[in-house]
C-alpha cells in the first residue's frame, strides 16, 4: 500500500528528472562509446574551477547563516504573536520569492549601488561586493524560513513550555529543552533549503556579483548553453550532485533522531498579543528588518514604475496595454502575460502537489532504507541546474509518445520538479509528527486506511498542504531559468516579459519592465493572500486537532 | 500533439482525483482550479497555432515551425499575410538567447523541433555549418541581397536576413556639459580624456561584448588587440556581465541608466539604440539623447536556414523566401531594431532620422572566429577580469 503510493512520484522522477539528466551527463562523458573519466580529473585540477567551487560554497554558507540569523526571530513573531496586518505581511514577505532575479538585481542596485539610498545617506556602496549578493539571498529566502519554521512553531502546544516553567525551568531553559528540539527538524530543513538555493544561485550572482564572482551554476550554464562544452558541463554537474549529496547526508546526520511525535494544536490558539517589553521589542525589531530588507527594495521597484518623465503617474501601466508603440508587436498585453503565468503556475502546482503529496504520504512512516533514499532523491532537483534538466529534456523527450520538446507542458513540468521538494519538506515534519496511535485507534474503530488518513492526518496537515501549495505556486510564478530556454510557443510569462523589456533600449521599455514587475508582485501577493484566507478556521465544538492535543 | 495533451490531462485527472480523496472541500476548489486551468490550457492548445510537436498532426502540412531566440519578433499582420499567400501558418518557438537557442538545435540535430531556424549570426555561423545543421536551399529573391553578407554563397545552407552594428554609444548631454568632443574611434577610447568613462560587457557571457572585442581584433590584428585592451584597462574600462546591466544601469545616457544614476557616458551597444531611445520616450524628443561612435563598430549578420530533417520542407522553403521578401524585411527594423539586408527594403523614418549610418564596420571571417574564439575569450578574460 505504502509502496503503491510511491509509484507516481517514482515514475515522475524517473521520466522527467533522472533519465534526462543521466542522458545529458552521459553524452558529455561518453566519447565514441567509451567513458572518459579522465575528464573529471582534468576539469577538477583547473584553478579557475576550484576558485568557482570555493566561492560557491563559501557564499552559500554565509548566506544561509545570515538568513537564519535574520529570519528565525521573524518565524517566532509570525508564529506566536498576534498583531494587525499579520496575514498581509506574511504574504508580502513571500513576494521576493517569486520575483525574477533580473528585477531583484535592479532593485538591489538601486538600493546599494551608486546613487542608491545607502550612497545618499551614508556614502556606502555595496554593489560590487559580496555583501550585495548575501543581502539579496536573505531577501529571497527570508520567507522560506519564516513560512516553514513558523508554520510548525505556530502549531506547537505552548502549554508544554509552560509546564516546564512550572517545574522550575527558566524561560530560556524551557525554550531550549522543549521548543527547540521540536523545531530542530524544521529549522535544519529550512536551512538546508536555503543552502541549496544559494548554492545554486544564478541570477543574483550574475547581476550583483559582476564578472568577478561566479558560481558553479553560472559556470554550468555557460559551458552547456553558450559553449556547448558538454564534457566540462557534465563533470561540473557531477560535482554539484556530489555537493548536494553531501549536504543531504549532513542533513540526515543532524536529524538522525527522527522527528518526535509532537502535540500539534490549532495555530489560532497559540498566537497572542505581545506582552512585556521583550516581546514588543522583538516585534518592533522584526518589523524594522522586514521594512528595510524587503519592503524597501520592493518599494524602489514601485517607485521606478510610477516615475514617468512627466512626473509620477500610471503612464507606464497604460503603455503596457498597447501592443507596443508604432505597431511594434513586441509585447503581448500584460493581461495575457499574467494569465499565462497563472496558468503555468496552476498546472505546476497541481503536478507538484500530486507528486509531492503522494511522496510525503508514503514517506510518513520510516519504511527502510529504500524509502529514505527516495526522500533524499526528491531533493536533488533543487541542486541540479535548470539548463542541465532543460537540455536533458531536449535529447530524451524527443520520441512519441513523449515528444514534448515543443509542448507547453514542459514548462510546468520543469517548474514542478523544483516545487515537489518544497511540498515534501513542508508536509513531512507535520505528517511525521502526527501521533500514530490516532491512526491505530481509527483503524480499531473500523476505518479503512484511507479513511483513517482522511480523518486523522489530513486535518492536521491541511495547513502544511496550503503552505506547500503556496510555495509551489510562488516558485512557478517567478521561475525564470527553465522558462527561458525550454522552447515554448510564444506566450511569455511575466518574468520572461520583464526580461524581454529590460533587454531593449528606451525609457518606455524600462518603465514598462518596472510596471510589469510591480504587477507580478501584486499577483503573487494576492494569490498568497487568497491561500491564507482559505485556511480552515477553528470550528466551535473543537476540531480534530484540538482533540489530538488531549490524547 | 494528441499524445502530450492526453498525457497532461490524464496526469491532472489523476492528480485531482488523488487530491479530492485527500482533500476537504476547500482544497477541492484548488484542485478544481488546477484541473480547470489545464483543461482550458488544453482547449487553448488547439487555438495556439499547433501547440506541441509540429508535424505529427493532420495539420502538419499546414503549419511551419520557426525556431528562434528570444529576440525574434514579427508583426502578426505580416505573418498573417504569409498565411494568406502560402496557406502555411507560422508557429514560433523561442528558446533562450542566440547561443543557447543554436546549441539546442545542435543537440537535437536530425530530429529538429521545427522546420526553419532563425538567428545564427556570423560569430556562431561556423559552429552551425560544421555541425551540418542545415539543408541547402537557394531562397527566391537572393539577387536583391548584397554579396558581402552572403557568407555561404557557395552552398546556400544559410540565408542572410538582417544586420546589426555593435558600436560605442555616447551620452550627448555629458559631453556637452563637459565641453568634450565624444570619442569616434577605438584609438580615442584609450586617450586620457576619456578615462573611466566606458562600460562594456563580459566577452564570455554577452554577444555585444564579444562583438566589440572582435572589432578590436579586426582593427589591431592578432598581435595587437591584447595590447589595446591593456591600454583600455589602464584607462579604466568597466566590465559588467550583460548588455541590460551595462546599458540600463551603468550608462548615463539611457532612460534606465539616468534613473539608476549611471555614471558611465560611454557604453558598448547597437547603432540602433539611439532610435530606440527616441521611439520609447514619451513625449518623443527632437533629437536622440545618445549618439554613436561610428568608427568603433563591428557588424553582426543574422542568418536563417532550413533545418536538416525538417518535417515540412516545402513550408520551410516558403518561409525562407518570405523572410527576405520586401514585406518582412521592412517589418523587422521597428520590431527587432536591426537593418534589413534586401536592397529594396526601405528603412523607417525613425532609423534614417535618428540612427547612424555605419559605412565601414569591422568584420572577421566566420571560420577565423570559429578557430580562435575560445582562445581569444580565455586570453581576454585573464587579461581584463583578473
Amino acid at each position: 500500500m505504502r509502496l503503491g503510493l510511491l509509484v507516481v512520484p517514482v515514475a515522475f522522477f524517473a521520466v522527467f528528472f533522472a533519465y534526462p539528466v543521466a542522458a545529458i551527463v552521459g553524452r558529455g562523458l561518453k566519447v565514441g562509446g567509451a567513458w572518459q573519466f579522465g575528464r573529471i580529473a582534468d576539469v577538477l585540477s583547473s584553478p579557475d574551477i576550484l576558485h568557482v567551487l570555493w566561492f560557491t560554497t563559501w557564499q552559500a554558507g554565509a548566506s544561509t547563516g545570515l538568513t537564519l540569523l535574520i529570519a528565525l526571530p521573524g518565524a517566532y513573531v509570525f508564529a506566536r504573536l498576534e498583531f494587525p496586518g499579520k496575514q498581509l505581511l506574511r504574504a508580502v514577505v513571500t513576494v521576493p520569492f517569486v520575483l525574477p532575479t533580473v528585477v531583484v538585481g535592479t532593485a538591489f542596485l538601486a538600493l546599494l549601488g551608486r546613487g542608491g539610498l545607502l550612497d545618499q545617506l551614508w556614502g556606502v556602496r555595496l554593489d560590487t561586493t559580496v555583501w550585495a549578493i548575501l543581502l539579496a539571498h536573505v531577501f529571497f529566502n527570508y520567507a522560506v524560513v519564516v513560512r516553514s519554521v513558523g508554520g510548525l512553531w505556530s502549531q506547537l502546544d505552548p502549554r508544554q513550555e509552560e509546564a516546564a516553567r512550572v517545574l522550575g525551568a527558566s524561560r530560556f531553559a524551557a525554550w531550549r529543552r522543549v521548543t527547540l528540539p521540536a523545531l530542530a527538524p524544521a529549522v535544519s530543513a529550512a536551512g538546508l533549503m536555503v543552502f541549496l538555493f544559494t548554492f545554486t544561485s544564478f541570477g543574483v550572482v550574475q547581476i550583483l556579483g559582476g564578472p568577478t564572482f561566479s558560481t558553479l551554476e553560472v559556470e554550468i550554464y555557460r559551458e552547456t548553453a553558450e559553449l556547448l562544452d558538454l564534457p566540462t558541463a557534465a563533470v561540473l554537474t557531477l560535482v554539484q550532485f556530489a555537493a548536494v549529496g553531501a549536504i543531504l547526508a549532513l542533513h540526515a546526520w543532524t536529524v538522525r533522531r527522527r522527528e518526535s511525535t509532537l502535540k500539534l494544536v490549532d495555530p489560532a490558539q497559540t498566537a497572542r498579543r505581545p506582552r512585556g517589553a521583550g516581546q514588543w521589542t522583538l516585534l518592533g525589531g522584526v518589523l524594522a528588518v522586514i521594512v528595510v530588507l524587503i519592503l524597501l527594495p520592493l518599494g524602489v521597484l514601485v517607485e521606478h514604475s510610477l516615475d514617468t518623465p512627466g512626473g509620477y503617474g500610471f503612464g507606464f501601466y497604460r503603455a503596457l496595454q498597447s501592443q507596443g508603440a508604432n505597431g511594434g508587436t513586441f509585447l503581448v498585453p500584460p493581461i495575457e502575460a499574467i494569465w499565462n503565468s497563472v496558468r503555468y503556475a496552476l498546472v505546476a502546482t497541481g503536478i507538484a502537489l500530486a507528486v509531492g503529496g503522494l511522496a510525503a504520504a508514503a514517506l510518513t512512516r520510516r519504511a527502510g532504507r529504500l524509502v529514505r533514499g527516495f526522500d533524499a532523491l526528491l531533493m536533488l532537483p533543487l541542486g541540479v541546474s535548470a539548463v542541465t534538466v532543460g537540455f536533458g529534456f531536449l535529447i530524451t523527450l524527443d520520441k512519441p509518445p513523449l515528444d514534448l520538446r515543443a509542448s507547453w507542458i514542459l514548462v510546468p513540468l520543469a517548474q514542478a520538479l523544483v516545487g515537489v521538494p518544497f511540498v515534501v519538506r513542508t508536509m513531512l515534519p507535520v505528517l511525521r509528527a502526527v501521533d500514530g496511535r490516532l491512526r491505530e485507534a481509527a483503524a480499531v474503530l473500523g476505518a479503512s486506511p484511507l479513511r483513517a488518513w482522511r480523518e486523522v492526518d489530513l486535518p492536521m496537515v491541511r495547513r502544511a498542504l496550503l503552505v506547500a501549495a503556496g510555495f509551489a505556486f510562488a516558485v512557478s510564478l517567478g521561475e525564470f531559468g527553465a522558462t527561458v530556454f525550454i522552447a515554448r510557443p510564444d506566450n511569455p510569462t511575466l518574468p520572461v516579459a520583464v526580461a524581454r523589456l529590460l533587454a531593449r533600449a528606451g525609457e518606455l521599455n524600462y518603465g514598462q519592465a518596472m510596471a510589469l514587475s510591480t504587477i507580478l508582485m501584486l499577483v503573487c501577493a494576492v494569490s498568497l493572500l487568497v491561500l491564507e484566507r482559505i485556511r480552515p478556521r477553528a470550528q466551535p465544538g473543537g476540531t480534530p486537532s484540538d482533540r489530538s492535543g488531549e490524547f | 500533439m494528441s499524445h502530450p495533451r492526453r498525457n497532461s490531462v490524464s496526469t491532472t485527472t489523476r492528480a485531482s482525483r488523488t487530491r479530492r480523496t485527500l482533500a476537504t472541500k476547500k482544497l477541492t476548489v484548488t484542485a478544481l482550479a488546477a484541473a480547470l486551468g489545464v483543461s482550458t490550457l488544453a482547449a487553448c492548445g488547439s487555438s495556439d497555432s499547433g501547440s506541441g510537436a509540429s508535424g505529427k498532426t493532420a495539420k502538419a502540412s499546414k503549419t511551419v515551425t520557426l525556431v528562434s531566440h528570444d529576440s525574434f519578433v514579427a508583426s502578426p499582420s505580416v505573418l498573417k499575410e504569409f498565411t494568406e499567400e502560402t496557406g502555411y501558418t507560422v508557429h514560433v518557438l523561442k528558446s533562450g538567447d542566440a547561443g543557447a537557442a543554436l546549441n539546442q538545435e545542435i543537440l537535437t540535430k536530425g530530429s529538429p523541433r521545427g522546420d526553419v531556424f532563425f538567428g545564427v549570426d556570423n560569430t556562431l555561423l561556423s559552429r552551425a555549418l560544421d555541425n551540418g545543421l542545415f539543408t541547402p536551399y537557394e531562397a527566391k529573391g537572393l539577387d536583391r541581397i548584397p554579396a558581402d553578407v552572403q557568407l555561404d554563397a557557395e552552398k546556400h545552407r544559410v540565408t542572410p536576413i538582417d544586420t546589426g552594428d555593435l558600436c560605442v554609444n555616447y551620452d550627448k548631454k555629458y559631453f556637452a556639459d563637459h565641453k568634450l568632443a565624444p570619442p569616434q574611434s577605438f584609438d580615442d577610447l584609450v586617450k586620457p580624456a576619456y578615462k573611466n568613462l566606458l562600460v562594456t560587457e563580459n566577452v564570455a557571457t554577452s554577444s555585444p561584448g564579444l562583438g566589440f572585442m572582435l572589432g578590436t581584433v579586426a582593427k589591431y590584428g592578432d598581435s595587437g588587440w591584447q595590447d589595446y585592451w591593456k591600454k583600455l584597462k589602464a584607462n579604466g574600462v568597466k566590465v559588467v556581465d550583460g548588455w541590460e546591466q551595462a546599458y540600463n544601469q551603468e550608462f548615463s545616457g539611457s532612460a534606465g541608466g539616468r534613473k539608476a544614476k549611471g555614471d558611465r557616458p560611454l557604453v558598448v551597444s547597437y547603432a540602433s539604440s539611439p532610435p530606440a531611445e527616441v521611439l520609447y520616450a514619451k513625449p518623443q524628443p527632437k533629437t536622440a539623447p545618445t549618439g554613436v561612435a561610428t568608427s568603433t563598430c563591428f557588424r553582426q549578420i543574422e542568418f536563417a536556414g532550413l533545418l536538416d530533417g525538417a518535417k515540412n520542407e516545402a513550408g520551410g522553403k516558403a518561409l525562407l523566401d518570405f523572410l527576405i521578401s520586401k514585406k518582412f524585411q521592412e517589418d523587422m527594423p521597428l520590431n527587432m531594431f536591426v537593418d534589413p539586408v534586401a536592397k529594396d527594403a526601405e528603412l523607417p523614418p525613425l532609423f534614417t532620422e535618428f540612427g547612424a549610418k555605419i559605412t565601414a564596420p569591422q568584420s572577421v571571417a566566420p571560420d577565423t572566429i570559429a578557430k580562435n574564439r575560445d582562445q581569444w575569450v580565455k586570453s581576454w578574460s585573464s587579461l581584463v577580469l583578473r
